[in-house]
């Protein structure tokens, strides 16, 4: 079925690429991966949150036979401290080494501390037994604001404060503190007419993937080094081990196995440099799985944050002023994800005065690490709030003071950034006019609805692609980008599109980093964004080449060729794609398209909104979502089943978030529900149908209009929800999760009050 | 430490085996037979990716013996699809988009096909009921559970 | 170090003779029902190798037998058996509802009540409920069979009266007359997939007027072993099992809680909630003993 949009292939559904695949179980990820001679490696984790490594004896372990190779984070290459780019920005060599094999701290219960390589996984875990860790255990520091008091246990005896961009000095676990200011703030708070104030905590969540990290190495005799994983992003995988093991990147090919989901968590490298060190001391390939608590222990998640917001209307209910203090947990090393909630806290506004005073914060978990959105929903979980109790204030609607105030074209955002055309206005729109709005919400005297909004800005960065045109008119498309949940397609749609194809003529394949020009990770929802316009930047050139080769049959200038809907024409003379691909043997031979982007300027970022219905059992405190919708802007939907399918998997995990997922670390810092049993993800019997509406506001810095769906999504759920809660039971909590005994616990301090206040 | 020898059939053929007295059947199925379509995501029986059934029922092969297949009837996501396609619960995932990153849908397919031998006309609870034991962390459900009801439709249409 | 094995016997005289020989050799036996516990413990809290003792294929633990009488539940059948017995469901809808609590359907294809019993964790769903209606654990012992009541069973965390060459045969069940029914409810913060953060079980019996003559109530996930709330039964024994009543048991079950804070939820919480349930259970067992 054509697509009602004037395009042929987008916004149509066509069966994914590689979809027979994944139905018959013979797609091949990571842990599937299979080698002859191939030993088995497991990681030793310290079990302490926070201990001084003092001696480690490996010697028992090296002597239990099948044992072939054992390894310790002095192991691991000393290439000084210097700092690394690997594509997230700066950081500090020595973080990253030491995150993948602890040297002289152990940082986090479930840090990696030593390494085996054996006959068999029951054998290399035996080993690890034997292995003898000599640690001085330490006080512990796992929540952020205890993290930033005076005398807190220091992670790093090094590290020092970085202020406003100067180096303070001043040892802390305060790694950066920053600032973002526009226009007078406190002006603007004093000349208000309402201001309201609130504080917020949210728990350190994991992205829960459902596929252990893996990586299998083969370090070959000539030094040549072959990583298979199932990464976010190859060439960063592959940089990064470059980086770790101090080895040029030439030396090294990482070959993208298929990635069982990733939401962030599979940027960050952890086996792939053990693998290949294992391999080298072994001599035979290795291949490593991480059990499932490992994953939660020690890789992920996301921060945990303590978060202050005031925001500041007039009579009107214009927001006039807004500050926000954001303190994120970066986990074990710094370089959080501050940064990106600063960009988000109210980016759904149009404010003209108001402050972001930031916090990046060490602390005794797991290096945190993108999730979705990252930093996104933690704050949109507390403005939304606010925002919500001035509308109450003002006797507004949350709508109304939402449409009155919400972000466009030409808002400067308090971090600076001015926004090109946007489609918030049209988001909410949509919420207005949707059925699930309309209809009357739930009933019942433990019913209640919430809405709310949220915002990604969406990344560019670079993509490669290649097109080798097949004489039968199909095209073998060649991309860098690991799929993760069907960009295969919506690439190979954009190229089929520009070239008049069909999405079946087109060939997709993702192939390793010796393979594909560089193309950064699948992240940021920048896959369909920058990959798509990489392949329609192949297609045309494509095009070029052809209108050449048939400039040539037909003895005229290529510039008197045309080429429209999937037709080459001269004169009388024409040919379809699939007749003149048919005739390349007699114009040349072979024709492959390339192209690389990096289209950093045309990203445009996508808002998210939620209706949410759901009823309270106020005698335990559940939450049952019983209707939920999520609009969100595609800018262009290419694949409309794939895009309601971001929407709904991002809903669902904010869902989760919202609702039961959290890190319980006991007092002295163990994590204490690593697992899928207490690591609470949402089942499907804890769910309605996720009902999507897509608004398309296209992106005009984009051939099609693609702004990248991935992520918005995940950003508004926890707010819409509390604020269902509110409506259903008049207490909305402050703090993620919103658990069972918080809510009672809520309710009871709520009855307390209201007794008090009847009673005095 | 000695292995077992088990015989067994998998996917309608008979199969034997060694392995050792601990090993899972889901260890056996991926690194001793090479059926690596069944997958581990947590190996607590907490996430479904490892659903076969045996003798027609769902179990996790997380949380079983490989010696305890002697004399069963395993089938895994190899034996769903037969020399003349896809079966129509492959073909409804597909058609709804069903999968994203595709980790967890061996499982989902085999609890998927599991649910319709065992009941052909689900309640869209009784799916979500049936199904609460896979997870999937991409898709949300809601593709996953409209597929199956569409494949129930399907079966039921074609009955 | 001792080595893995698996044994298989198709017999109790067979078992207790595998039991007996293992503890001769100084091996350790572990029987092994659905597995869906022994493989989790195995991988995590409880390494170390071990003689695996399956029960499903002891004729006797395969028994399932409804009677006039007692009903009898073997050792080795699923809990997704139990729950596509219609005439078992009926008869006693609040065990098996506890049974099908535990875990998804893959679990269901493999767990047991036998080994939920014998697992004894604080928070095992059947046991409340098997204290309820009054089941009895019918023991294989190298002195022959010896039978002890579901609430003398568990000692402790994951500790029961079970000697090392003994095993659990099934369960036996005392057929409920009359207007008897049961009912059991877990609270879990999911709707599926989770342990139970508290748990109750109430058995109860109507006359014909509707008036309670005998009841049982049991608690679980609030103390280290399910508990018998003796209170909560009398604030439910000659009465209608009206609001009143029910709220009197409910404080009965809270009064006796003795929960600690965990990952699943607080002292307070779990006090207050396991309270709850008990009025909650209490009064579908009620209805489903009106409805006789």
């Amino acid at each position: 079925m054509p697509a009602n949009n004037g395009y042929k292939v987008i916004g149509t559904r066509p069966i994914r690429h590689d979809g027979v695949d994944k139905v018959t179980g013979r797609a091949i990820y990571g842990a599937d991966t299979q080698l002859a001679g191939l030993l088995y490696g497991q990681v030793l984790r310290s079990p302490h949150a926070h201990a001084r490594i003092k001696s480690i004896d490996t010697s028992k372990a090296v002597a239990l036979p099948g044992v072939k190779a054992v390894l310790t984070g002095t192991d691991l290459p000393d290439a000084g401290d210097q700092i690394v780019d690997l594509g997230e920005g700066p950081a500090r060599l020595k973080y990253l080494r030491d995150n993948v094999l602890a040297t002289d701290k152990a940082l986090y219960s479930g840090h990696p501390v030593a390494a085996v390589a054996a006959t068999s996984v029951h054998v290399a875990e035996e080993a690890l037994d034997l292995i003898e860790v000599e640690y001085e255990e330490l006080e512990a520091v796992l929540d952020v604001r205890e993290a930033m008091q005076e005398g807190a246990p220091q992670l790093h005896d090094d590290m020092t404060t970085q202020e406003f961009g100067e180096d303070t000095g001043r040892k802390s676990n305060l790694a950066t503190h920053f600032e973002h200011r526009l226009g007078d703030a406190d002006k603007a708070f004093a000349e208000a007419d309402v201001v309201v104030e609130r504080e917020f905590q949210t728990a350190t969540v994991h992205q829960g993937y459902i596929e252990p990290h893996n990586a299998t190495a083969s370090w070959n005799a000539d030094g040549q080094l072959t990583v298979w994983t199932s990464t976010q992003g190859s060439f960063t995988a592959r940089a990064q081990v470059g980086a770790v093991l101090d080895m040029p990147i030439s030396k090294i090919k990482v070959v993208p196995q298929e990635i069982g989901g990733g939401f962030g968590g599979k940027i960050p490298i952890y086996l792939e440099p053990v693998a290949a060190l294992l391999s080298k001391a072994s001599g035979q390939p290795v291949k490593m799985i991480m059990t499932r608590p490992a994953v939660f222990e020690s890789t992920g998640p996301t921060p945990g944050s303590y978060i202050k917001i005031k925001m500041g209307a007039d009579n009107s209910g214009k927001i006039v002023a807004a500050d926000a203090y954001i303190a994120f947990e970066s986990g074990a090393y710094p370089g959080g994800l501050v940064g990106a909630a600063a960009m988000c806290v109210f980016s759904c506004y149009d404010i003209p005065d108001g402050r972001i005073d930031c916090y990046d914060v060490v602390v005794n978990k797991p290096r945190s690490f993108a999730y979705r959105a990252p930093g996104s929903t933690q704050v949109a979980f507390a403005t939304e709030h606010v925002v919500d109790l001035l509308a109450a204030q003002l006797g507004m609607e949350p709508l109304e003071i939402r449409l009155k105030n919400n972000a466009t074209t030409g808002t400067r955002r308090i971090d600076g950034v001015v926004y090109p055309k946007m489609g918030c206005k049209e988001v909410l729109e949509a919420i207005r006019d949707s059925e699930h709005y309309q209809s009357s919400a739930p009933a019942g005297p433990n019913g209640g609805r919430g809405i709310s909004v949220g915002y990604w800005f969406n990344v560019g960065l670079k993509s490669s692609c290649t097109a080798s045109v097949n004489a039968d008119g199909t095209v073998s498309l060649v991309e860098g980008s690991t799929d993760i949940g069907g960009t295969r397609t919506s690439v190979a749609m954009q190229f089929a599109e520009t070239l008049g194809l069909q999405a079946e003529d087109v060939k997709p394949q993702v192939a390793d980093t010796d393979s594909i020009g560089h193309t950064d990770v699948t992240g940021g929802s920048r896959v369909t964004y920058a990959t798509g316009w990489a392949a329609y930047k192949a297609a045309l050139d494509v095009q070029d080449q052809l209108c050449e080769r048939a400039a040539q049959l037909w003895e005229v200038e290529a510039g008197q060729v045309e080429f429209d809907d999937g037709v080459f024409r001269s004169g009388d003379n024409e040919l379809t794609f699939k007749e003149l691909a048919g005739r390349l043997e007699e114009t040349g031979g072979p024709v492959i398209g390339r192209a690389t982007v990096d289209p950093d300027s045309g990203v445009g970022g996508s808002f998210a909104a939620n209706i949410a219905d759901v009823e309270v059992d106020p005698e335990t405190g559940k939450v049952d979502i019983l209707r939920f919708t999520v609009i969100q802007d595609a800018g262009r939907a290419i694949h409309p089943a794939y895009v309601e399918g971001q929407m709904q998997g991002g809903s669902v995990q904010g869902i989760g978030w919202a609702l039961n997922e959290e890190y319980f670390y006991s007092g002295d810092g163990h994590l204490d529900n690593s697992s899928f049993l207490d690591y609470r993800i949402p089942t499907s019997l804890d769910l309605p149908m996720i009902e999507t509406i897509i608004v398309e506001v296209p992106n005009p810095g984009h051939p099609y209009g693609v702004r990248g769906v991935g992520e918005a999504n995940i950003a508004p759920p926890p707010a819409a929800i509390a604020a269902a809660i509110e409506d259903a039971v008049g207490v909305r909590p402050q703090e993620l999760p919103m658990k069972p005994d918080r809510i009672v616990a809520a309710l009871q301090a709520h009855e307390e009050r209201a007794a008090q206040a009847a009673g005095g | 430490m000695s292995k077992q020898h088990v015989s067994t059939t998998i996917n309608g053929d008979e199969v034997e085996f060694l392995c050792e007295p601990h090993q899972s059947l889901l260890d056996v199925l991926r690194d001793e037979l090479g059926l690596t379509g069944t997958k581990e995501g947590c190996a607590t029986g907490d996430c479904g990716a490892c659903s076969v059934m045996i003798d027609g029922r769902l179990v996790c092969s997380c949380l079983m013996l490989g010696v305890e297949a002697q004399g069963v009837e395993v089938t895994t996501i190899e034996g769903i699809a037969g020399a003349d396609g896809l079966h129509v619960i492959q073909e409804k995932y597909l058609e709804h988009a069903a999968l994203q990153c595709g980790i967890c849908t061996p499982g989902f397919l085999v609890a998927s096909k599991a649910l319709l031998d065992h009941n052909p006309n689900p309640s869209e609870h009784e799916v979500r009921h049936w199904l609460a034991g896979n997870l999937c962390r991409c898709t949300g459900y809601d593709k996953i559970v409209r597929a199956v009801l569409d494949a129930a439709e399907e079966v039921h249409q074609s009955a | 170090m001792g080595a893995y094995a698996y044994r298989a016997p198709s017999s109790v005289e067979e078992a207790l003779s595998t039991l007996a020989a293992e503890a001769a050799a100084g091996n350790r036996a572990q029987m092994l029902a659905g597995g869906t516990d022994v493989m989790v413990q195995m991988r995590s809290i409880d390494k170390g190798p071990r003689t695996f003792v399956d029960v499903k294929h002891v004729a006797e633990a395969n028994a399932l037998h409804i009677g006039d009488d007692e009903v009898f539940i073997g050792a080795g059948i699923a809990s997704a058996v139990l729950n596509e017995n219609d005439e078992l469901k009926s008869i006693l809808p609040g065990l098996i509802e506890a049974a099908d609590l535990i875990g998804s359907t893959q679990i269901q294809g493999r767990a047991t009540i036998g080994g939920n019993l014998c697992n004894s964790s604080p928070a095992g769903d059947t046991i409340p409920a098997l204290i309820a209606c009054g089941a009895v654990c019918e023991i294989a012992s190298p002195g022959g069979n010896r039978e002890v009541p579901t609430e003398d069973f568990v000692t402790g965390v994951g500790t029961n009266v079970l000697e090392p060459t003994e095993f659990l045969i099934g369960l036996k069940i005392p057929r409920p007359k009359g207007r008897s029914s049961d009912a059991y409810l877990r609270f879990i913060p999911r709707t599926e997939m989770d342990i139970a953060v508290c748990g109750a079980g109430v058995a109860l019996t109507l006359d014909d007027s509707g008036v309670c003559t005998a009841a049982k109530v049991s608690i679980g996930a609030v103390a280290i072993t399910a508990l018998v709330v003796p209170d909560a039964a009398a604030a439910l024994v000659g009465t209608t099992v009206d609001d009143d009543a029910l709220a009197a048991a409910a404080d009965a079950s809270s009064a006796l809680a003795k929960p600690i804070t965990d990952k699943r939820g607080t002292v307070e919480y779990r006090r207050k909630v396991v309270g709850v349930l008990t009025k909650r259970a209490g009064a579908i067992a009620r209805d489903r003993a009106l409805a006789l």
